[in-house]
């Protein structure tokens, strides 16, 4: 079995490849509510880890972007391990009946809470039905 | 002479190609990598918690975004620290035909974790940051190693 465990030259050669001066970062999505009221639309996420200074929330071009960097309270290797923080992010694209201008953000606790207030043209209009 | 078949090195072959693949689509997990950092449906332990360790004091970092602060409850019975509490998901009040993506666990919660040593549970300190709830658990007297002088003869 021991000889298995040495790379061996011989055989077919596999090309190498081009590799990034950076290692790639890792991202994963977090999870988010979305929920809509008469006047906006409510986005929750739960974004664990993140302080404030390392969340950005960006919106350009419809193109919603969540972005942040999670960090552990404490520097050093834990005993005991069930999860890892890895930094978050995550896009969504916006309807035109988002009024851009007037978005807000909040983060508490660790769950981010946008609103996303809707343009007057989209907000629902109630139209009273005269009875003659 | 043709080249022995070797299926150790097909199967490395075959892991790189898969790695390869991953990597373009920006997916590089190294071994390593513990995916299971989320609250997620599953009736699975939650909040997920990682256990620091010093000299005098045992850390908890538990996971749990969006807690009640309100709601959270930390308990130490000796060896064991219980934590529970409650996540709030979308409110009562938005119908269910608002809704357009539920993907958050919400609920109440409770768990109970080991602890490596026995605990003095006058001085246990708990704090809620950034969605993390840290629990800072002195050891209890009993627990602490004592350093014994060695007599040189």
């Amino acid at each position: 079995m021991a000889e298995k465990t040495v790379a061996t030259t011989s055989g077919r050669q596999v090309a190498s490849e081009r590799e990034r001066t950076r290692t790639q970062e890792r991202y994963v999505s977090p999870p988010v509510d979305i929920y809509e009221t008469p006047n906006e639309l409510v986005l929750l996420a739960d974004l664990p880890g993140v302080a404030p200074n390392d969340l950005e929330v960006r919106l350009e071009d419809d193109i919603l972007t969540i972005r942040g960097r999670a960090a552990h309270l404490r520097a050093d290797a834990p005993v005991y391990q069930e999860y890892e923080l890895v930094n978050f992010f995550r896009q969504f694209e916006l309807s035109e009946q988002i009024d851009q201008g007037k978005v807000s953000a909040d983060l508490k606790h660790g769950v981010l809470t946008l609103h996303l207030p809707k343009t007057e043209k989209a907000k629902p209009r109630q139209i009273a039905v005269q009875v003659s | 002479m043709a080249q022995q078949w070797d299926p150790w090195r097909e199967m490395e072959a075959l892991r790189r190609e898969i790695d390869r693949a991953f990597e373009q689509v920006g997916l590089r997990l190294p071994p390593l990598f513990r995916t299971a950092f989320l609250p997620g449906r599953a009736a699975r332990e939650y909040p997920l918690a990682n256990v620091y360790e010093d000299k005098d004091t045992v850390y908890v970092e538990a996971l749990a975004p969006g807690l009640d602060p309100a709601s959270l409850n930390v308990s130490v019975v000796r060896h064991s620290v219980t934590i529970s509490g409650e996540k709030k998901g979308i409110p009562d009040s938005v119908k269910s035909d608002s809704v357009h993506r539920e993907e958050r666990a919400a609920g109440r919660f409770t768990r109970t974790l080991e602890l490596p040593t026995e605990i003095d549970e006058n001085k246990v300190r708990a704090e809620y940051k950034h969605g993390l709830l840290f629990l800072t658990l002195p050891k209890a007297e009993v627990a602490k190693p004592k350093q014994i002088a060695v007599q040189v003869g």
